[in-house]
């Protein structure tokens, strides 16, 4: 394929990579933000998305749409009720020590992984698409009669991936008004800022940590409910969707929504742009290097305050 | 890890009599040991090594690592690789992992210590997955993720065969044995207590006049160094090298290992890698589904052992323990 | 070498009781099927234990499930008929989480803590080297059921062998002149990047290259991914053939990514079933391979032509006509690689009545009788078809299937000769000492 329209088909991908990331690393960074705890069992509450929409639509009959709406409805229900017990029975417990929550969730990890490989099973499964066509996409090229448009061999996208996309935007633009607008958001707030104090103002700061860890989970469950048309269900499915998000976060400077936005943006764009220049394997690890660049010259992520 | 450290002379002989009566113990067991335990015991020593190379970074130094399995690949490379390929003896290929290693964990030292926090874990595991990647770049001479064998006919020095199952017991207590002394003494050093300062706090240290930013590189670099010992022990004593170890699950091991054991504790590595290799080792015999008593395990061990094993001993009963 | 410290005797009384108990045993299965041959002379009736490495949970678990299944039906089988030299087989399964690490100790535990006589089972190349070299150091037989080239290449030992499934090194260059004459002479192969990956990349090209065609890219694709369409672009306008032969989870999307590329322009296409071992074919997305081909090591949908001997196996492992189990036809087995276990058993039973095995001190004179064996002929113990074992490179030959994917299903459209798949020795074990 000619070096143009190659370059836009990779950036097309990475933007649907980049919008998944996004709201998967929302989830995380909530939780990191308010809760100050590295969730390790993300990727799992990921999982279990995947696994529930999968179940829910292989139960609904009729037009792949419905199954795939109800989904998105309970998928994320599920998975913010199953989180919010953990919180409940573990890390109130363990009072959200940051090192103890570490070992806690990778027994997490642990638990919801066998759990669902006994449920489950270990095949892949596929959700079909609400609605899926591929659309060939046009290119410019200035040739002998000026600029004239042409449709360039294997240069298309579907309708599902866009959709992923404009999916992803809504959620988010809706999470920022619900922290920014709304009295809820404004307690998780005033618990991010100072947890002391939120409680001296009798904000009833385990129930606000509840709903937080639920929140951010049910958010990865919605990527995933997003995801698993394209992807499919696999109970080994959330270790690296983890790692990048965790990356992300990082990067965007701890707690920062914004920052993580944009950083997942980045992350996801350069994934797929770095993959025109080289080899696929060669791609990655300069990609990763990348991230650890960013870091080393940046310790405090993109949009983090350096922390003394 | 709390900060109180008091040291009389006398402690330290206690915890030097502490140490060599484990040696002891573990070079005993091997007569009693059934073969099954006694080969396995020589894995979870050198295993305990590794752990003990991340513990000296994350329970003296503060510095939480998720790129530990690059290190443990280096030395396990650097003398598989050597081996295989220059077709060295095991003792020179000993040396060439732990210089590899040292190399390595010197570079990624100087760059990773320019962030803290969770800065210093990502970086860590960014290095330690681009590693890994490269790893299966290079897929030609390393065999990427399937690996190769290093043949029992490679594994022999000077006449002593290490594939022996009796020297492979007692060629793993002795690496171990070096490395527990080494660790009792670094911690017991004036470097080692600085360390712990800094772990405590570095600001302070730093106001103090330590040279903050060398401790912590040389710590990496000895941390590291000790890790890919483990991993050059574990190729040479098992005749494996493959990618599978440098693989972010190999980074988690040694700090369950530490977290569980006891952080900041010479003997807490030991007995986590004991304690989580029985953990699955006897419930899978109950249970396919051992992943699960392993998980809920860790979970209970979080509510009501936080210090780790070591750490409720050194709480309750010996409080001098280093 | 362990022999110094041999695992302590039994107590008597629970050898006995053993004993006792798995003699009635043998006395109620000889009384249900009366008229078998092997009882009369049967020596003793201590079972014949053999340690199964399973992927149960892990990368390999979809495998193993599979494996284990097939394991079961056919102890059942060769235990019904009589056993092994009239003694019953008793399976001890081990988990190795699909780790090299896991692997040798799993093999430790089979050695010295479970007494088995032999060892059996494992699908993942990278458990198969790191397990091997404990097995060779324990001295105990470990037979492979791996596809891998790992065997024949010369990198194990003696006491390693791989009687029961060919390797991809012979899969590989058998396909070549297919491909040549049929679909054409230009091709792209896209392949995972690692050891698997390679061995494909290698051999492929140099048997294509062989018969007159060219590989115009060679596109690896890192393991960890998940998306693909951004590699798309790397194929050559003028390719005939995609060969592809991704695998783990992540295959579906490959698949109905790569038919949203190429839309209604797309070349021919060559695969692995490997990537679609317990895939459904009538999943969302594989409607993009109708007309296309698959390498299978076991046709899975059963052919007009089927034997009665696959006809038995199916039957006996509980797989239906569209290789789904008979109880779930949504739970689709792994029907190109699992026969494996099936012949692998059957060559130990045959390999040990050979050699008269008696106790784990004649495992050596198990692994020579093995290496004696040459022609198997297509039978109720081997279904998948007849094959030649080459004893100095520990490997097994066979017939590939070559299938189209028609209306859904997979069609049988070429069966490879073994000549095809043969290619020089490398390595000759029987030289090595025990």
């Amino acid at each position: 394929m000619e070096f143009g329209p190659h370059l836009f088909l990779a950036t097309l991908e990475g933007a649907i990579g980049a919008a998944v990331l996004a709201l998967m690393a929302v989830g995380l960074s909530i939780v990191f933000g308010i809760m100050r705890v590295v969730n390790v069992a993300h990727g799992e509450f990921y999982m279990l998305g995947a696994v529930i929409a999968w179940w829910i639509t292989s139960l609904i009959g009729g037009h792949p749409a419905y199954g795939f709406l109800a989904a998105l409805i309970v998928a994320p229900l599920i998975v913010g009720l199953i989180a919010a017990l953990a919180d409940h029975l573990v890390l109130r417990r363990i009072n959200y020590d940051p090192e103890r929550t570490i070992v806690a969730t990778i027994g997490l990890l642990y638990v919801l992984q066998q759990l669902t490989l006994m449920t489950f099973g270990a095949d892949a499964r596929p959700v079909e698409a609400p609605f899926n066509k591929r659309l060939a996409l046009p290119w410019f090229e200035n040739g002998a009669d000026g600029l004239a448009m042409y449709w360039p061999w294997g240069l298309s996208t579907t309708t599902y991936k866009l959709a992923v996309i404009v999916a992803a935007i809504v959620v988010l633009v809706a999470l920022w008004l619900l922290m920014t607008k709304t009295r809820a958001g404004l307690i998780m707030r005033a618990t991010q800022l100072n947890r002391d104090m939120a409680l001296a103002h009798g904000i009833p700061v385990e129930k606000v940590y509840a709903l937080v860890f639920g929140l951010g989970a049910a958010i990865a469950a919605l990527a995933a409910v997003l995801v698993v048309p394209i992807q499919q269900a696999h109970y080994l499915m959330g270790g690296d969707p983890l790692l990048l998000s965790f990356i992300v976060v990082i990067i965007g400077g701890l707690g920062s929504i914004p920052g993580t936005i944009v950083a997942a943006i980045l992350i996801g764009m350069s994934d797929g742009i770095i993959s025109v220049f080289f080899s696929p394997t060669l791609a990655k690890i300069l990609a990763t290097l990348l991230v650890a660049f960013v870091l080393i010259f940046r310790p405090q992520g993109l949009f983090g305050k350096r922390i003394s | 890890m709390s900060g109180s450290i008091t040291t009389p002379t006398n402690n330290k002989a206690k915890a030097l009599g502490l140490h060599l009566l484990i040696i002891g113990v573990l070079a005993a067991s091997f007569l009693i040991l059934p073969d099954y335990h006694s080969g396995i015991i020589a894995r979870v020593l050198i295993l305990a090594i590794y752990a003990m190379g991340y513990n000296l970074l994350f329970g003296y130094t503060g510095l939480l690592s998720l790129g530990h399995a690059l290190f443990f690949a280096s030395g396990m490379y650097g003398l598989g690789l050597a081996m295989q390929y220059l077709h060295v003896s095991p003792l020179i290929g000993l040396i060439a992992g732990l210089g590899f290693a040292a190399f390595v964990s010197a570079v990624v030292g100087f760059l990773a210590l320019r962030t803290a926090g969770v800065a210093f874990m990502i970086v860590t595991l960014m290095f330690a997955q681009a590693g890994y990647l490269t790893i299966l770049l290079l897929g030609e001479y390393t065999r990427g993720d399937e690996g190769f064998v290093i043949k029992q006919s490679q594994r022999i020095v000077a006449g002593f065969d290490l594939t022996n199952a009796t020297n492979r017991y007692y060629v793993s207590v002795l690496l171990f044995a070096i490395s527990l002394l080494l660790i009792g003494w670094i911690v017991q050093s004036g470097f080692g207590k600085t360390l712990v300062a800094i772990r405590e706090n570095e600001e302070r240290a730093r106001m103090l006049g330590y040279n903050v930013q060398l401790h912590k590189w040389l710590a990496v670099v000895i941390s590291g160094t000790m890790s890919g010992s483990a991993g050059a022990a574990y190729a040479l004593l098992f005749g494996y090298v493959g990618g599978t170890f440098a693989t972010v699950q190999y980074s988690i091991f040694p700090l369950l290992y530490v977290l569980l054991g006891g952080a900041g504790t010479t003997i807490g590595p030991l007995i986590g890698a004991l304690f989580m290799f029985y953990l699955i080792d006897i419930s899978s015999q109950f249970t396919s589904a051992y992943l699960l008593v392993a998980g809920v395990a860790l979970i209970l061990l979080t509510l009501f052992a936080p210090q780790g094993l070591a750490g409720i001993v050194r709480k309750r009963v010996i409080r001098w323990l280093p | 070498m362990t022999n110094t410290k041999d695992a302590p005797l039994q107590p008597n009384r629970r050898r006995a009781l053993k004993t006792l108990a798995a003699g009635a045993g043998t006395i109620a299965a000889a009384g249900m099927l009366p008229g078998l041959p092997g009882y009369s002379q049967a020596h003793s009736a201590e079972p014949i234990r053999i340690g199964f490495q399973v992927h149960r949970t892990g990368i390999g678990a979809a495998y193993g499930r599979w494996y284990d299944r097939t394991t079961e039906a056919c102890v059942a089988k060769i235990n019904a008929e009589g056993g092994i030299n009239g003694r019953p087989i008793e399976i001890v399964a081990e988990d190795d989480g699909t780790d090299p690490k896991r692997g040798a100790e799993v093999v430790e535990k089979f050695a010295s803590q479970h007494n088995c006589d032999v060892s059996f089972g494992t699908l993942f190349s990278h458990v198969v080297y790191g397990s091997a070299p404990r097995a060779g150091e324990l001295k105990m037989p470990y037979f492979v059921v791996s596809e891998g080239h790992h065997v024949a290449s010369g990198k194990l030992n003696r006491y390693t062998l791989q009687p029961g499934i060919t390797d991809v090194k012979s899969q590989v260059q058998a396909m070549a002149p297919f491909i040549a004459d049929n679909l054409g002479k230009k091709v792209t192969m896209i392949f995972p990047d690692f050891a698997f990956g390679h061995d494909h990349r290698d051999y492929f090209s140099a048997a294509f290259e062989a018969q007159g065609g060219t590989i115009l890219e060679k596109i690896a694709i890192p393991p960890t991914e998940t998306s693909f369409t951004k590699y798309f672009p790397k194929i050559p306008r003028d390719t005939e053939v995609i060969y592809h032969v991704m695998v783990g989870p992540a295959v579906l999307t490959f698949v109905k990514e790569m038919g949203e590329f190429f839309g209604p322009s797309s070349p021919e296409i060559f695969g692995f079933i490997d990537s679609l071992e317990a895939v459904d074919m009538a999943s969302p997305g594989l409607e993009f391979l109708e007309g296309s081909y698959l390498w299978e090591g076991h046709p899975r949908y059963a052919q007009e032509n089927q034997s009665e001997f696959d006809k038995a196996y199916r039957e006996a492992v509980g797989v239906d006509e569209n290789g789904a189990s008979i109880s779930d036809s949504k739970d689709v087995s792994t029907y190109a690689h699992m026969f494996g276990c099936w012949e692998t058993l059957h060559i130990i039973k045959a390999g040990m009545e050979s050699a008269d095995y008696k106790t784990t001190a004649d495992r050596a004179k198990l692994i020579e009788a093995v290496e004696a064996m040459t022609d198997m002929p297509h039978s109720h113990a081997h279904p998948q078809g007849a094959k030649v074992f080459n004893g100095k490179t520990h490997q097994t030959f066979g017939h590939q299937y070559i299938s189209k994917v028609s209306g859904g299903k997979l069609v049988l459209a070429h069966t490879t000769s073994i000549e095809d798949t043969l290619y020089e020795d490398e390595v000759d074990y029987t030289q090595q000492s025990f």
